[in-house]
């Protein structure tokens, strides 16, 4: 198991998990930055509308969704073609 | 790091695409003729673009009770540089901004500088610096870690330039401080997670083919 990714993983793991047991709204931080515009200049109207928003949270999260499982099958093809023979093992333990 | 559709004034989403459609356009070419010289290029920028394609589809929570992204751009900065990062940035923000509604058209440009260029360039800067010094993955950690603080620090002012809360520098400074506010806590611990899957990744590419370990100079 390479050990970057298992510190990733922990670490990411470890603000899920303090997400449960700290208060928040859990909102994006790029929507409290719009809110933020809004408070230093409050007649400042959005002079644009995207052109097409998902229609729900389920279907956001549904496009979100196969942008990662996208990028994860990209990445997973390659580096598993790539792998060099005789190394498959636990690779990644032995690096510098 | 997104910046919303329509909430940057006209003005100023026209300087930030005046500014990255040149670094874009020069990516594109780079892009383009790394994949036609070598076939190993050809997977090396697709795993770069999947890496900034599943990173920044991630909404983690953060310690300040908001969630955030990462930008994923730490691969194809140790990989190819900034150009070929603001390329791959581009594609994705565009994506994005069409049919996720996160980000968009207007901000497109002002997205595609922090997050595709003065990021990725940070990035590598920290990148070729350290990596004479350090093994591959702690000179990437430490290459994405910057590449995405700079990312969410650049869109704090680009926001704060376009908002002062008051006349002069004076309110331009506040303004950035109080977006910096917003972004930096959270991005703190995001930035540390990317910065280590990012190693982690790298240590699979490197080892998979030897050629790459010549090409980034690292004797292993």
């Amino acid at each position: 198991m390479n050990r970057w990714l298992a510190a990733g993983g922990i670490l990411l793991g470890a603000l899920v998990v303090f997400s449960f047991v700290s208060a928040g709204a859990w909102g994006g931080a790029d929507g409290v930055a719009g809110d933020t515009i809004t408070t230093i200049n409050p007649s400042y109207e959005p002079w644009f509308q995207s052109l097409w928003t998902p229609p729900s949270g389920e279907i956001e999260s549904l496009l979100f969704s196969i942008q990662a499982a996208v990028g994860g099958i990209i990445i997973g093809y390659y580096l598993g073609r790539d792998r060099p023979r005789g190394q498959s093992q636990d690779m990644g333990s032995d690096l510098p | 790091m997104h910046i919303m559709e329509g909430f940057l004034p006209g003005i100023w989403a026209l300087v930030w695409f005046v500014v990255a459609i040149p670094v874009i356009s020069y990516g594109a070419l780079k892009t383009a003729r790394l994949a036609r010289n070598d076939e190993l290029n050809k997977s090396h920028i697709a795993v770069a673009a999947a890496f900034i394609f599943v990173l920044s589809a991630l909404k983690i929570p953060s310690v300040t009770g908001s969630t955030s992204h990462p930008t994923g751009t730490g691969i194809a900065v140790v990989l190819f540089g900034p150009a070929v990062t603001a390329f791959l940035s581009a594609i994705v923000l565009l994506y994005q901004a069409l049919l996720l509604g996160h980000g968009g058209l207007t901000t497109l440009g002002a997205n595609v500088v922090s997050m595709g260029v003065v990021g990725p360039v940070a990035g590598w800067v920290v990148f070729r610096a350290l990596n004479p010094y350090l093994d591959l993955q702690k000179a990437t950690f430490a290459a994405a870690v910057i590449a995405d603080w700079t990312t969410y620090l650049v869109t704090s002012i680009q926001l704060g330039v376009a908002f002062p809360s008051g006349p002069g520098v004076a309110g331009v400074v506040d303004s950035i401080v109080r977006f910096a506010s917003v972004f930096s806590i959270t991005q703190i611990p995001i930035g540390i997670v990317e910065g280590a899957l990012a190693a982690g990744l790298i240590g699979y590419i490197a080892m998979s083919r030897q050629s790459i370990k010549t090409r980034l100079g690292v004797t292993a």
